[in-house]
């Protein structure tokens, strides 16, 4: 039995470039390309979503120089809706699977979580390497949907059939450019998988000595839970993506029904039903919002005790509400369908398990409310970003709360309240998330520290700036502002929206520009900050054990042993006011 | 033993390069796998349920003679295969390398079998007008979910055997050890099991009534 678990995969330190920066098994080198991989795909993303936020706000302007880019998608130098859609569908897929999937866990789960639990490097390194670099397939092939004939999909993120079932009648892009996004969302979840299998098997086999489950950072607890949804979530997406694939490559029709016509023609296909994809997809779906937000809720957990110097609030009740919603998380597709035509007392049902979710939601807020309580509170800026996360989570939990209720989702769904809440909650809270994950363990990974000044005024207008961008998005979601829509001049009872949206634009382009000041702080200080101590914030995890940035093997060939919880900060008669959790027991009196 | 084991688990007494479950990384991330990959199976064959009941024409155009038992020579075959791997998982524990390659090559033997029985049968099919699209007897998307389910299936089938054919070469040579074999045969029983659903679901269910 141990002569199995202890022969882990030992790999000396690779010389040439190749091993050591591209196919590199060092779990601290892959994290890093995830990294790299979703700061790309940010920025990708944030172009799209301005080229939509300026079609809004200035319906009737003329963008010559976009025109001679893409010619078909700005016939007359207005961005056709067709071109818009596309735009929505490009945005929406790379933000939730190569940004908001890929940092939180890929990146930063794979950097910190072997170091946290004092392991070399993952269990399966060979298996990690392959899982980025499909991954990194996935985004190619996503972003070749943009250079094939017809452009990118216009079916959403959510890629409901019919439209995305069809093939190149349905619309632009719905032909390769399809086919393609299909194919890249498919190995998105073959190296997803493999990614939460490895995770799993490495923080179950592979814990130190005396790192026991109640020792373990929450970080830790967070991203194991991310990698049990993730087992679970994406190889259910695979299969839909497979009958999606059959369905229009085969001419089977799962999810197509009889009696389509689609441009003038009668479509041949019978049987199928296009809510057995959103059952298929939305049971990947809503889990995934989760694997999006946990990580984000680890880091929290963790910056907040820190900076507070304070013992994080209630350990084990923490643990228990990331568990809670990740399970709740499997129960709930449903509430995505209100309006697909449930029957009410499936969507009563759906409503109440979803709204439960709202008890460890709230069991998490209080205790970082109650961990900040009476705190001599550091305001770094990852300090700063673990804040914003808490309040962000608050904000866009509790229309959460509105758009769980059938009554009021029946109402809303489709209008832009849901644009508003689902960006503020899985969308900026998670990139607040890992805004203090970058900040926080930048100096480890780098071994330089980020200039905090530039990161207090990144914080501080990014965000102001993402609250004037959706406050104003859920009120134009009020008024009935309906989403997907390139242009509002046609309909009569939204000519009040238009200066929201013109507001909503300004604000999005200031906050996006703003990020330029991260980018340059990230690149300025990997090369030229000032150099990073082993412990720069009086940390008591293991990461902050070893040199910054760490060796090759972590822990230089010794076997960290640990003695405290995670969070042992400000304890009476301690020397420090923080106990590493490897320092030996009688070093510090007992309390 | 099993009192320590509770201890180590929920205390102090935790002292790290043990698997808390006395399972190696190699088996717990193959038990891993198999969960994820049941579920791909799972969605497919509730999307094949989904389809079928809501379908008021759905055909059922298997005979207990020749098709049924056609299947279940194909059934056999597979299900003695996982009788051989259980012998290839002993000899390999007795580290008896020559006996337990001679039962793996004997496991690939049954899969063989069966991939090649199975696209007989297949092609049976196709002859009788039955593809992805369309079928003689009712609903199209019988075809569509018989070959997608089937076709599935055989693909894990025949990763099976070369997996098989990369194991015994490997613990031939005394470059994998048993657990390298162990590890391959829950592949391969999870591979046996998820057969053990899609006969009934899709052969048994489509049997001609009266």
């Amino acid at each position: 039995m141990s002569d199995t678990a202890t022969a882990h995969a030992v790999h000396h330190a690779p010389t040439g470039f190749i091993r050591k920066w591209v196919f590199s098994v060092d779990h601290k080198v892959i994290g890093i390309q995830y990294y790299f991989l979703a700061l790309f795909s940010v920025l990708a993303g944030i172009v799209l979503s301005l080229l939509m936020r300026i079609r809004l706000a200035w319906p009737n302007e003329q963008w010559p120089l976009l025109a001679k880019i893409f010619p078909t998608g700005f016939e007359g130098g207005l961005m056709s809706p067709e071109f818009y859609l596309a735009m929505v569908t490009m945005h929406g897929t790379i933000m939730v699977f190569f940004v908001l999937t890929t940092a939180p866990q890929g990146g930063f789960g794979n950097y910190i979580l072997p170091i946290q639990i004092g392991a070399a490097d993952m269990a399966f390194p060979v298996l990690n390497m392959l899982s980025f670099w499909v991954t990194f397939l996935g985004l190619v092939a996503l972003m070749a949907a943009f250079f094939v004939v017809g452009g990118a999909p216009i079916a959403g993120w959510t890629a409901y059939p019919p439209l995305s079932a069809l093939g190149q009648i349905a619309g632009p892009g719905l032909g390769t450019g399809m086919d393609l996004w299909i194919i890249s969302i498919a190995l998105f979840c073959v190296a997803s998988l493999l990614g939460a299998l490895n995770f799993i098997a490495t923080l179950i086999n592979m814990r130190t000595k005396g790192l026991s489950m109640t020792r373990l950072p929450l970080t830790v607890w967070a991203w194991f839970t991310t990698a049990v949804l993730a087992l679970l979530a994406f190889p259910v997406l695979l299969a839909g993506g497979i009958l999606l694939l059959l369905d229009r490559n085969a001419d089977t029709s799962f999810f197509i029904p009889a009696g389509l016509v689609v441009s003038d023609r009668i479509i041949n296909h019978k049987g199928g039903s296009p809510l057995l994809w959103q059952h298929l997809f939305w049971f990947f779906g809503h889990p995934e919002v989760y694997i999006a937000i946990l990580p984000g809720m680890g880091a929290t957990s963790h910056i907040l005790s820190t900076f507070a110097r304070k013992p994080i609030f209630g350990y084990r009740a923490m643990v228990i509400a990331i568990f809670a919603i990740g399970l709740l998380g499997f129960f709930v597709w449903g509430h995505h369908m209100f309006v697909s035509g449930l029957n009410p007392f499936t969507a009563l049902a759906f409503s109440v398990i979803t709204l439960s979710i709202g008890v460890p939601s709230a069991v998490k807020t209080f205790n970082w409310l109650g961990t900040l309580w009476g705190a001599r509170i550091q305001f770094t800026t990852a300090m700063l970003f673990a804040l914003g996360f808490v309040s962000l989570f608050v904000a866009g939990g509790v229309t959460g709360l509105v758009l769980g209720q059938t009554s009021l989702d029946i109402q809303m769904h489709d209008t832009y309240f849901v644009v508003g809440h689902f960006h503020l909650i899985m969308g900026v809270a998670a990139i607040f998330g890992i805004f203090g994950a970058t900040y926080f363990w930048f100096p480890k990974m780098f071994g330089r520290m980020m200039n905090e000044s530039i990161g207090k005024l990144h914080f501080w207008i990014t965000f102001l700036g993402v609250y004037a961008i959706f406050v104003p998005i859920h009120l134009a979601g009020i008024t009935g502002q309906p989403r997907r829509y390139a242009q509002f001049t046609d309909y009569a009872y939204l000519e009040p929206t238009a200066g929201l949206n013109t507001f909503t634009s300004i604000a999005a382009i200031v906050t996006a520009a703003v990020q330029i000041l991260f980018v340059v702080n990230l690149f300025w200080s990997m090369f030229k900050g000032k150099k990073a101590a082993e412990n720069p914030w009086g940390a008591t995890t293991l990461e902050w054990t070893i040199p910054s940035p760490p060796p090759h093997d972590n822990f230089g060939g010794h076997v960290p042993v640990v003695h405290h919880g995670p969070y042992e900060f400000s304890v009476p008669g301690a020397p420090k006011d923080y106990i590493m959790q490897n320092e030996p027991p009688e070093a510090v009196p007992a309390h | 033993m099993s009192e320590a084991r509770v201890e180590k688990l929920s205390g102090s007494l935790w002292n790290g390069g043990v698997s808390p479950f006395g399972v190696g990384d190699k088996k717990l991330g193959m038990w891993l796998f198999i969960v994820s990959d049941s579920l791909t199976f799972t969605a497919i064959l509730i999307g094949y349920s989904y389809v079928r009941v809501a379908s008021d024409n759905w055909p059922m155009p298997f005979t207990i003679y020749p098709s049924i038992a056609f299947a279940s020579v194909m059934t056999f075959c597979l299900l003695s295969s996982s009788v051989t791997m259980v012998m290839a998982v002993a000899a390999a524990k007795k580290g008896n390398h020559a006996s337990a390659v001679r039962w793996i090559l004997a496991t690939m033997a049954g899969g063989t079998a069966f991939i090649v029985l199975h696209l007989y049968e297949w092609m049976h099919l196709i002859e009788e007008g039955v593809t992805p699209f369309k079928n003689p007897w009712g609903d199209p998307l019988f075809g569509g979910t018989f070959f997608t389910i089937t076709g599935l299936h055989m693909f894990h089938v025949t990763s099976g055997v070369i997996y098989l054919g990369v194991v015994a070469a490997g613990f031939g040579r005394k470059k994998f050890n048993d657990e390298d074999v162990e590890v391959s045969g829950l592949y391969w029983h999870f591979v046996d099991l998820v057969w053990m659903f899609v006969f009934p679901l899709i052969y048994l269910l489509s049997v001609k009534m009266g």
